[in-house]
């Protein structure tokens, strides 16, 4: 059940992104596939009570909270969850314009150690637009549970960015997560993200086309990715793109599910 | 060689390759975005109550699709 | 300079050429395949991989045999014991709050107060309030806490999984039970929770119906109507057991209108593709039972009435007025209902009874109270502390028959949404004309049923 202060009182109003307050210092993403546990974790870091609920889908809304660590405060944006940024639609977008446009000072990838394959494949996407994510590797509980042994170290060494494992329901490795999320943001810690390798044919055809892409978007937006999105026909994504490079700001983004059928 | 059936034939408990995805526009991605690329291993694990959708094992989670959408992805059987 | 991708774009579209697909394909491909070697570096399993524990329970939950029987049984539950735990904390609370009210009053006399102000704000206000805590409290405090656990477990994808197949032949999307889940709390949460339906065609449809869903502004008058009509009928032990089938009943009378609805909507206006569908069924998990009862408590059930009591006082004050206004010797509340009182009576219901449902539209905890104010502003009765009680101004004094209490149930279940949903609809949808039809819909819905109902009994004689 979604019944909230947030659910019924006026603040959905203000979820439009160009809203992002500057009474802070950083400003942090929350991305994973649904029901990884973004919502516990914001609420672990936090201390708010956004609602959380064993079913994909349970945030509709976009919610957002801060944090203070060592003097510095942190705003966190609870982003919907999703199973990748590649489908267009509503709240995948929602997620990847954030992430590629608020451009965050760093993103957590909040990804479920009962079923890591599935999720990396969101964290890899989230790793083409922007490298500076520390990766949470939630629900570690459930996974001991089932026996499941997740090396962290490898696979932080694997992607080239932080991991923490955290169960956040109990709060076990929440201040892990805040030191590693102050490194990225404070770039204390310089991340190296392991780019994903394509077959040839795609690798071709972006060694063809992103020198010109770059001259385009500069090293506002991470070229190879866009380059990829071309390559995949991303008429929206370009739309979105050309409007940013010419107004030279952050287009205001409808919420999730706000566009009606009239 | 193995024979070409789609998703929605198989019977519960049986292991399938997927071949290609068919669909598509917005339900090709999908399909795609749930890891449905050709080469993955899918189980089928339970059909609803009454019949329709259907339940996999697709790369470690429990995904329902309705079976109209799942006659949409080819796959070879395997045993 | 004008920046544009656009030209890139086109080149783009010729490298990639007709394989565009393929291209697709070979992307996302490539991406999966690097999460599986990694995962495959970094994961061990200490012991053979165990899904089994959660296909096991799944082989119960959604069994072709067993599936439907236990939904409607974790439904039936979960009534039961909001029934059978409500009512005692319900009794002792009216007890009090009526005692308090009785001290409310001699302090009044003490004070030598003028009788106004007495009616106003102790008989007026204070005793509104006294019936939406009575009523409202208990049953939300125990439901609230029940569903969030089911929530938690993992339950509703599992229902979602079972209903899928109806909801596909009504035209709409699988995850509309979902969304009528959350419209148990809420109906407002319900229609926000819409959102998870992509396709704006099926959205809709989900919007459109969610009220068919009793929220916990109205479930707590169906329990207390129940439990008035059944608990004095039949023996105590039967009358939980029946009382409970009552409510399970109308809900799932809801769901079949619910149902229906969606499928009548998806053949005439809101024609369309069914968009595809997947739902991922989450492993188990085994809840906080400290964190549940905190957060259902503490932010939903103290929430939820703490909106209802702010409606509740003025229009408890409001009704004092009407009833205490006299024109041309009849008291303007009278002359109100006296004004519905022939439509009302068609329906099986009363004057006072539609009244009460039509100034609770801010919120649908007050329409029970409204209406029990309304009725004791105009007689003599003041003991009231008990479903007994309530029993004999109903029945007695109001000529109240089961009929009167169905027909009141059917039209709670089916008629406008409240204030905040249909603003909520109003602001998700941003049309007037869906809002509007959002609310005509359930009330039309509500109106033929209940004259259905109320025509048939009264031909067949059964009253
Ligand atoms: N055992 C355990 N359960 C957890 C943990 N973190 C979250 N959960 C539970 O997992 C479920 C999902 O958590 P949410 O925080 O709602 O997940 P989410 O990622 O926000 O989900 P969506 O909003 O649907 O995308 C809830 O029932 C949580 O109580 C954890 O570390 N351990
Ligand atoms: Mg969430």
């Amino acid at each position: 059940m979604g019944l909230t202060y947030q659910s019924t009182g006026q603040s959905s109003t203000r979820e439009i992104f160009h809203t992002l307050a500057d009474d802070c210092d950083y400003v942090i993403a929350l991305a994973g596939n649904p029901n990884t546990g973004k919502s516990t974790v914001f609420n672990a870091l936090t201390g708010l009570r956004q609602h959380t609920g064993n079913w994909p889908g349970k945030t509709v809304q976009r919610a957002e909270g801060s944090y203070i660590y060592k003097s510095h405060r942190y705003r966190l944006i609870d982003l919907p969850g999703t199973y990748s940024l590649l489908s267009n639609s509503a709240d995948e977008e929602v997620a990847r314009d954030f992430i590629c446009f608020a451009r965050p000072d760093a993103t957590i990838v909040v990804v479920d150690a009962t079923c890591l394959e599935r999720n990396l494949n969101l964290a890899l996407q989230v790793m083409e637009i922007t490298g500076r994510v520390v990766i949470c590797v939630n629900l570690i509980d459930e996974a001991r549970r089932k026996k499941i042994r997740i090396d962290t170290d490898k696979l932080s060494k694997r992607l080239g960015v932080p991991v923490v494992a955290t169960a956040a329901r109990s709060g076990e490795g929440m201040p892990r997560l805040k030191e590693l999320v102050s490194d990225v943001a404070n770039k204390r810690v310089q991340t190296k993200p392991q780019p994903v390798r394509y077959s040839q044919d795609v690798e071709d055809a972006i060694a063809r086309l992103e020198p010109r892409v770059k001259a385009i978007v500069g090293n506002s937006i991470n070229s190879r990715w866009l380059t990829l999105r071309l390559l995949d026909g991303d008429t929206r994504l370009v739309q979105t793109m050309e409007n940013y490079l010419n107004a030279g700001k952050t287009v205001p983004v409808m919420p999730v599910g706000q566009e009606g059928l009239a | 060689m193995s024979a070409t059936t789609t998703l929605n034939c198989l019977s519960n408990g049986s292991f399938a390759l997927v071949k290609e995805v068919v669909a598509e526009g917005l339900t090709r991605r999908r399909l795609l975005d749930l890891g449905l690329v050709p080469g993955t291993k899918v189980e089928v694990i339970r059909r609803s109550p009454a019949g329709d959708p259907i339940a996999f094992n697709i790369r470690g989670a429990v995904i329902a699709l309705r079976r109209d959408v799942a006659g949409q992805v080819l796959v070879s059987p395997w045993k | 300079m004008q920046k544009s991708l656009i030209p890139l774009l086109e080149d783009a579209q010729e490298i990639a050429g007709l394989r565009r697909n393929q291209l697709q394909d070979n992307i996302v491909a490539s991406i999966y395949s690097t999460a599986e070697q990694i995962a495959g570096e970094v994961v061990s399993h200490t012991s053979p991989k165990r899904q089994d524990l959660d296909r096991q329970i799944d082989n119960i939950l959604t069994s072709p045999i067993w599936g439907f029987p236990i939904m409607f049984g974790v439904l039936a539950v979960v009534f039961w014991v909001t029934i059978v735990g409500a009512n005692i904390p319900s009794n002792l609370l009216a007890t009090g709050l009526f005692w308090i009210e009785e001290r409310l009053t001699d302090l009044f006399m003490a004070l030598n107060a003028p009788g106004w102000l007495h009616g106003f704000l102790v008989l007026g206000v204070y005793r509104s309030l006294a019936w939406v805590v009575s009523v409202m409290l208990p049953p939300m405090a125990i439901f609230f806490p029940l569903f969030t656990l089911l929530e938690d477990l993992g339950y509703l994808p599992r229902v979602a999984f079972n209903l899928d197949r109806f909801f596909k032949k009504a035209g709409a999307h699988g995850k509309q039970a979902l969304t009528m889940s959350m419209g148990f709390g809420c109906n407002a949460a319900g229609i926000i929770a819409c959102r998870i339906i992509e396709s704006p065609r099926e959205r809709l449809i989900a919007t459109l119906t969610n009220n068919f869903v009793p929220c916990n502004g109205r479930f707590p008058t169906l329990i207390a109507l129940v439990s008035i009509f059944i608990a004095g009928s039949v023996s105590l032990s039967l009358s939980s057991f029946i009382a409970t089938l009552t409510v399970a009943g109308l809900v799932v009378f809801g769901i079949t209108v619910t149902l229906a609805i969606s499928w009548l909507l998806s053949i005439t206006i809101l024609r369309g593709e069914l968009s595809s569908f997947a739902l991922e069924l989450p492993p188990y998990r085994r809840p906080l039972l400290g964190q549940v009862l905190v957060r259902s408590v503490l932010d939903r059930t103290i929430f939820v009435l703490s909106r209802a009591v702010v409606i509740a006082a003025p229009a408890g004050g409001l009704i004092w007025i009407l009833a205490n206004t006299t024109v041309d010797g009849a008291s303007l509340l009278s002359t109100l209902a006296g004004w519905l009182d022939t439509p009302a009576k068609f329906m099986g219901l009363d004057g006072f009874i539609l009244l009460a449902f039509i100034l609770g539209l801010p919120a649908n905890e007050i329409v029970l109270p409204i209406l029990l104010m309304s009725y004791v502003c105009g007689g003599a009765m003041t003991e009231l502390a008990s479903l007994a009680d309530l029993r004999h101004l109903l029945v007695e004094q109001h000529g109240w028959t089961w009929l009167t209490a169905l027909c009141t149930m059917i039209f709670s279940l089916c008629h406008w949404p409240c204030g905040t949903t249909l603003l909520t609809i109003q602001r998700e949808q941003r049309s007037r004309r869906w809002t509007l039809l959002a609310a005509l819909i359930p009330t039309a819905v509500g109106v033929v049923v209940c004259v259905f109902i109320n025509n048939l009994v009264r031909l067949l004689d059964l009253v």
